[in-house]
């Protein structure tokens, strides 16, 4: 079996490696973000007089607590339980939240398939940029520009998980997460679809989801033991 | 008998059968008796059974019917859990997984033989043994006290009665009186665990006596997470609670339990709770198989086998293997990576490499859970850290409530995978 944990994976990394490429570019261009929002209009307002709908305003978007933007909005349990976790939204957060909610947050409720171009996205996060304050005088404000990317190959995440091998490290998950699909404190992992699974590990391998154990956990995990988790996880469903 | 030894791991299960007790020639399954039933004992007799599928046959020796785990006992004595949330039974590892439970004591291993007797009289023959004993108490390590007097000042750092007596004791003191802990020396059974047990102390004084005071006195210079608990002291419980370090006096303590003093450096202190926690070893079943050096027995990190027998894995408090902090996480932890090997030994089943992890929760007060947490790997000479985590200090409530909540789960998470 080769199954290839396409697109969120690669733009993510190549977002990570871009740290240390030199030189830096607009987020994306604005005008066609206002365009592009549109898609998201539906259920997000945003600028003056935004107001909560389906889903909240986003208005001060950037670098806000999740779960936090909208008073009185009801998030889903699994975005506040990221919110509480520690998930901040900044640039890296939204793109990959733009790019598959589901990588960072497993049960949002925000019903998006995601948005595979890295351009559109871009132009989307510069639009609703200008929605959040700029202070000049805190530096460790949003950017407001990010560094140039790299691309990654992306053979690394077309992998043939070992089964037996996924299993082995599987039993360092149950030490925390009930077998049987409870989710008191600790979200289930039982059932569990094997591409949301793959996104989610390496998003808390890349420090993009917020949980520390997690971070640890799924940080010493190759590309390889990841598919063989979750070649795993898929076999006893 | 050594050369038979080392012929048996060369060759597999096979030759255990020739080896072994006429017993089991006649099974002609391999066997594998564990020691000890908590989290690591038990861990590894379930995941040996699970994943052997039948292949091999599964002895755990436990002699408590109902095991009360040690993490989550402080939350008993803070009021946070009723003591029979914390107790667990064997029933489920018997029906389900066909582990073969004995409540008797291991009284005595022979190594050369391969058995272990039991004080009910039963032999047990073993082609691999298991020995995940815990502790037990270095003797006149606190001058003054013994086993003996353990119902007047509790250790309470083996769940059960003594949790519950400790307990008692703290609600039955007279009002603004005084409980003291004489505290431990490194290395000793969860880190945290003496300092969580003094804010579950503080948060039930707190709530029924709240005029009390907590003494500590404390051999060590620092403890774990001590940032973390002395914040949460002076944000809850102002005022109430002092620890004497070794700077002064507070290493060299002694008791008189008839009297209900300690002797800190030379001060007495009357006091009318005293929870004594003594200098620690491994489960004396250890010494008794002469598989330590020292208080603790060496263990190989990537399989867990003893250094000194290749045949018996240790598991949990009773070892010496490095980074990992004495605790049931860890101990669970390890068990999979001895199970592993144990089941590629006796019937070649797959070998991947040994991971070890281990995360802490400790509970402050109401909703005010910290954690400190790491990753390990075996190495030739230890069990090696890798990465890790602690709790920042400073960090909002809805954190802190999330990382209670976080604990609860784990465990929920980890009785399962123990007891099924």
């Amino acid at each position: 079996m080769i199954r290839t944990y396409g697109r969120f994976a690669a733009g993510l990394a190549a977002l990570i490696l871009s740290a240390a490429s030199a030189g830096a570019e607009a987020i994306g261009d604005p005008e066609r973000g206002e365009e592009l929002f549109g898609m998201c209009s539906g259920c997000h307002e945003v600028g003056k007089g935004a107001e909560n709908g389906i889903g909240p305003h986003l208005n001060g978007i950037f670098g806000r607590k999740a779960a936090s933007v909208a008073e009185g909005f009801r998030y889903s349990d699994g975005l506040r339980r990221a919110g509480a976790d520690g998930l901040v939204w900044h640039l890296d957060k939204l793109d990959a939240y733009l790019e598959n909610p589901k990588a960072l947050v497993s049960a949002t409720r925000m019903s998006f398939d995601g948005l595979e171009d890295p351009q559109e996205r871009a132009d989307i996060l510069a639009y609703l940029r200008r929605y959040s304050a700029n202070p000049q005088n805190i530096p460790e404000a949003d950017p407001t520009a990010r560094p140039r990317e790299v691309e990654l190959a992306p053979e690394v995440l077309a992998l043939v998980g070992d089964e037996e091998y996924g299993e082995y490290l599987s039993s360092e998950c149950k030490i925390c997460h009930q077998a049987d699909g409870n989710d008191e404190g600790i979200p289930s992992i039982t059932n569990w679809p094997e591409d949301d699974f793959v996104v989610a590990m390496h998003a808390y391998k890349r420090k993009l989801r917020p949980h520390p154990v997690m971070q640890m956990m799924a940080g010493r995990l190759s590309d390889e033991e990841i598919a063989a988790l979750a070649a795993y996880f898929q076999s006893i469903e | 008998m050594t050369l038979n030894r080392r012929a048996f791991i060369g060759s597999g299960a096979a030759a255990a059968a020739m080896l072994s007790a006429p017993m089991l020639k006649a099974q002609g399954k391999p066997r594998v008796v564990v020691v000890g039933g908590g989290a690591g004992g038990a861990t590894a007799a379930r995941y040996l059974a699970k994943d052997s599928d039948g292949a091999i046959d599964v002895t755990l020796v436990e002699p408590t019917r109902a095991y009360y785990t040690c993490f989550f006992s402080n939350l008993y004595i803070g009021g946070f859990r009723e003591l029979s949330s914390i107790g667990h039974s064997y029933g489920t590892l018997a029906s389900e997984y066909g582990i073969n439970v004995v409540h008797d004591w291991a009284v005595g291993i022979d190594r050369d033989a391969k058995t272990v007797t039991l004080a009910g009289g039963a032999v047990l023959p073993y082609d691999r043994l298991i020995l995940s004993p815990g502790i037990d108490f270095i003797d006149d390590a606190v001058p003054g006290w013994s086993v003996a007097a353990q119902n007047k000042m509790p250790h309470a750092y083996k769940a059960g009665s003594q949790s519950e007596l400790l307990k008692a004791q703290i609600e039955a003191m007279p009002e603004g009186g005084r409980f003291a802990m004489v505290a431990p020396p490194n290395p000793f059974r969860c880190p945290p665990g003496p300092y969580e047990r003094i804010s579950m102390v503080a948060h039930l004084l707190k709530e029924i006596n709240p005029t009390a005071k907590i003494l500590i006195a404390d051999p060590k210079e620092k403890f774990s997470k001590q940032a973390l608990f002395e914040e949460g002291w002076q944000k809850h419980y102002s005022g109430m609670i002092e620890r004497i370090g070794p700077d002064f006096g507070g290493g060299n303590v002694s008791v008189d339990p008839d009297a209900m003093t300690l002797n800190i450096d030379g001060t007495v202190e009357k006091v009318d709770v005293c929870n004594v926690i003594p200098a620690q070893k491994a489960g004396r079943i250890c010494d008794m198989a002469g598989i330590t050096e020292g208080n603790w027995a060496p263990v190989v990190p990537a399989t867990m086998q003893s250094r000194m027998d290749e045949n018996i894995h240790v598991l949990g408090d009773a070892t010496s293997q490095g980074d990992m902090p004495k605790s049931g996480f860890s101990a669970n932890s390890q068990a999979k990576v001895a199970a592993m090997a144990v089941r590629g030994a006796l019937i070649g089943s797959k070998v991947f490499p040994a991971k070890f992890s281990n995360t802490c929760w400790s509970l402050i007060d109401t909703d005010d859970g910290v954690k400190v947490g790491a990753s390990y790997e075996a190495t030739e000479e230890k069990i090696s850290k890798v990465d890790g985590f602690i709790s920042d200090t400073g960090e909002d409530a809805a954190l802190r409530k999330a990382t209670y909540e976080e604990s609860i789960g784990w465990y929920a998470g980890i009785t399962e995978d123990m007891f099924g």
